[in-house]
């Protein structure tokens, strides 16, 4: 691809990203922060790349830290959300139910 | 092990994947800009990421499955652990640890890329000796130049470098954040003298060095001591500007390294020619963006002026009048007395409610005020705590509707008709100085007009003033009385008067 229609996408990206993001209320923006610590997990990508081209130890190391942090980013990133967004959305919840509740969601979301 | 069918890495299957996958972040996104739809939008966003995942694995040149894996588990578990033990009242240290993670892999993702680079072009110059050996002509790579192109081209070079020198300083500033927030190193602006041009000098070795390896880049030429000297530069240069920031000003901190660590994931994509990445990292710089220009707006500040002036230490000497003014303070069962007779309650957290874990408690007086009638809400600083949104995440774990949550701007006007106001550790963002002192370094800064209400109870430890070391009128105001205290041992005593009147 070349660089043009990169940083087009770019540009058109950083729009859509300021047009919707700004209409996150102060409220929530805790949860948008570790919602964009999961989303920039997406470096993971770029790990999984690289490490797949490792020539020596030092390569491999790299890599394996690099994919470390990336899944870190993504599964912390989107379970500590959902476990955030969960006490905004329910407004009376029993106390005993809540440790199953948050075991039962978590599961479902730690998506890697 | 090896997927069933290898997709293309630039091939129409990969591009379209990424596109379903970048679509259900912004979707995602856009579900939280309400709280009923906000969970529903974060586990859209995670499968749009298991998309963007599953499809990088599933391309050609993808190996090294036992790292691969090994990575991953490793990753989730902790990730997993940590997500799970974490404490709301933590949520800015997990997010400045987060950014860090996210900057340094990009970091190290950059220096693989330039790594690869230099085993191509060592291959490349053995292969060139073998056959020089074999003819008897003496061959090397440069002679080799002369008729091929053997050189990493600069539109792949650029956003490398860029990435490097972005997530390194996003890995180092966000570690030095996560350990002043987790109180490992002092809160207090540290500054070294000559600051200022350290950093600067530091800025221009990386710009040097940028240019240095930009012309530099025919293969024969590469050179990765350069590059691993500029990671290590980039590295002081992330810990020189965070540690003179401090306590007030992490808000700010935390979004501007959020939105650095976007960028440098968004350069990567560019080097890696991965346009989920491109997208992924752009939208978190947006975010990053927004959130550190809404807090600066917030404090009446420019980012530059956070990020290098030193609120500290100028002001210490000018708020140090040391003269005795009158105050008045009341016990726990004088506040609990004048709350429980009270129409309209507004309370102001700050801060110190998140050190104390007071949230709870405060939602258990609210309760106890509401059975007898009083209105509760909620009024939040946009800076209150030390990130954004701080102060409502601890409110909603202790089951507080965010209905009650009133942003300061939309309170304000309805604080004059308000009966008591609350003051939980918070100082700064209630200071009227901020209104009325033209000499005072917060003036200008949107305040919670705390003192238009008709009384005030302040609950703080004692009479030293805030982070930002100004005294604050607000405590010798008439209308004013403070309640000395730990804010969660107070308002227990407060629950506790409430249940006996």
């Amino acid at each position: 691809m070349d660089l043009v229609t990169e940083i087009t996408i770019l540009v058109l990206a950083a729009f859509v990203g300021f047009e919707v993001i700004s209409k996150v209320p102060a409220t929530l923006h805790t949860p948008l922060m570790s919602q964009t610590n999961a989303i920039h997990g997406i470096v993971l990508l770029g790990g999984l790349i690289v490490v797949g081209y490792a020539n020596s130890t030092l390569d491999e190391v790299i890599g394996f830290i690099a994919i470390v942090f990336g899944t870190v980013n993504i599964v912390g990133g989107f379970m500590v959300t959902d476990r955030m967004l969960e006490m905004f959305g329910t407004k009376k919840k029993p106390k005993e139910a809540t440790p199953e509740e948050a075991e039962g969601t978590a599961g479902k979301d730690g998506a890697s | 092990m090896t997927p069933v069918a290898a997709l293309d890495p630039t091939g129409a299957a990969v591009g379209l994947l990424y596109i379903v996958a970048f679509s259900l972040f912004i979707f995602g996104i856009k579900l939280g800009t309400h709280p009923k739809t906000a969970r529903r939008g974060n586990g859209l966003a995670a499968v749009g990421m298991a998309i963007a995942v599953a499809t990088t694995l599933a391309q050609k040149g993808i190996g090294n499955w036992g790292i691969i894996i090994g990575g991953i588990v490793v990753g989730s578990l902790i990730g997993a652990v940590a997500s799970k033990r974490v404490k709301m009242t933590e949520m800015p240290q997990m997010v400045a640890l987060y950014n860090g993670l996210g900057g340094g892999a990009i970091a190290l993702i950059a220096w693989a890329e330039y790594r690869h680079w230099v085993h191509i072009e060592q291959q490349l110059s053995e292969g060139v000796a073998d056959i020089g050996t074999a003819t008897g002509a003496s061959l090397s790579v440069e002679t080799l130049g002369q008729f091929f192109s053997v050189s990493v081209p600069l539109e792949i070079l650029v956003p490398t470098l860029l990435a490097m020198i972005i997530g390194s300083i996003s890995f180092w500033g966000s570690n030095v954040a996560f350990g002043k927030l987790q109180e490992l190193i002092p809160g207090q602006p540290i500054a070294l003298p000559g600051q200022k041009v350290i950093n600067a000098v530091l800025l221009l070795v990386l710009v040097a060095g940028c240019v240095y390896l930009g012309v530099n880049n025919d293969l024969a030429d590469l050179s990765q001591p350069v590059f691993i000297l500029m990671l290590l530069v980039a590295a002081v240069l992330g810990t020189m500007v965070v540690l003179p920031i401090g306590g007030a000003d992490m808000p700010v901190v935390i979004s501007l390294l959020n939105a650095f660590t976007g960028l440098s994931a968004a350069a990567a994509g560019i080097a890696l020619d991965n346009t989920a990445l491109i997208v992924g990292g752009t939208l978190v710089g947006s975010s990053g963006t927004i959130l550190t220009l809404e807090m600066a707006t917030a404090m009446n500040r420019s980012v530059p002026n956070i990020l290098f002036a030193g609120f500290g230490a100028p002001i210490a000497g000018a708020g140090g009048g040391q003269e005795e003014r009158p105050y008045q303070s009341m016990g726990a069962q004088d506040a609990a007395i004048q709350l429980a007779y009270a129409d309209s309650v507004v309370i102001v957290p700050g801060y110190g409610l998140a050190v104390a874990q007071a949230q709870h408690v405060v939602r258990e007086m609210a309760d106890e005020l509401e059975k007898r009638g009083v209105t509760v809400e909620y009024a939040i600083h946009p800076v209150a705590g030390r990130m954004p949104g701080h102060m409502n995440v601890l409110l909603a774990e202790a089951d507080v509707p965010y209905e009650k949550l009133r942003e300061m701007d939309d309170i304000n006007p309805e604080l004059p008709q308000t009966d008591v106001c609350v003051v939980i550790g918070a100082n700064d963002v209630t200071n009227p100085a901020a209104k009325n002192d033209e000499s005072s370094p917060i003036y200008g800064m949107p305040i919670i007009e705390v003192g238009e209400a008709q009384q005030c109870l302040v609950l703080k430890r004692s009479m030293s003033p805030g982070f930002a070391g100004i005294d604050n009128d607000l405590f010798y105001d008439p209308k004013t009385s403070m309640v000395f205290g730990d804010a969660k041992q107070i308002v227990s005593e407060i629950v506790a008067e409430l249940g006996t009147l």
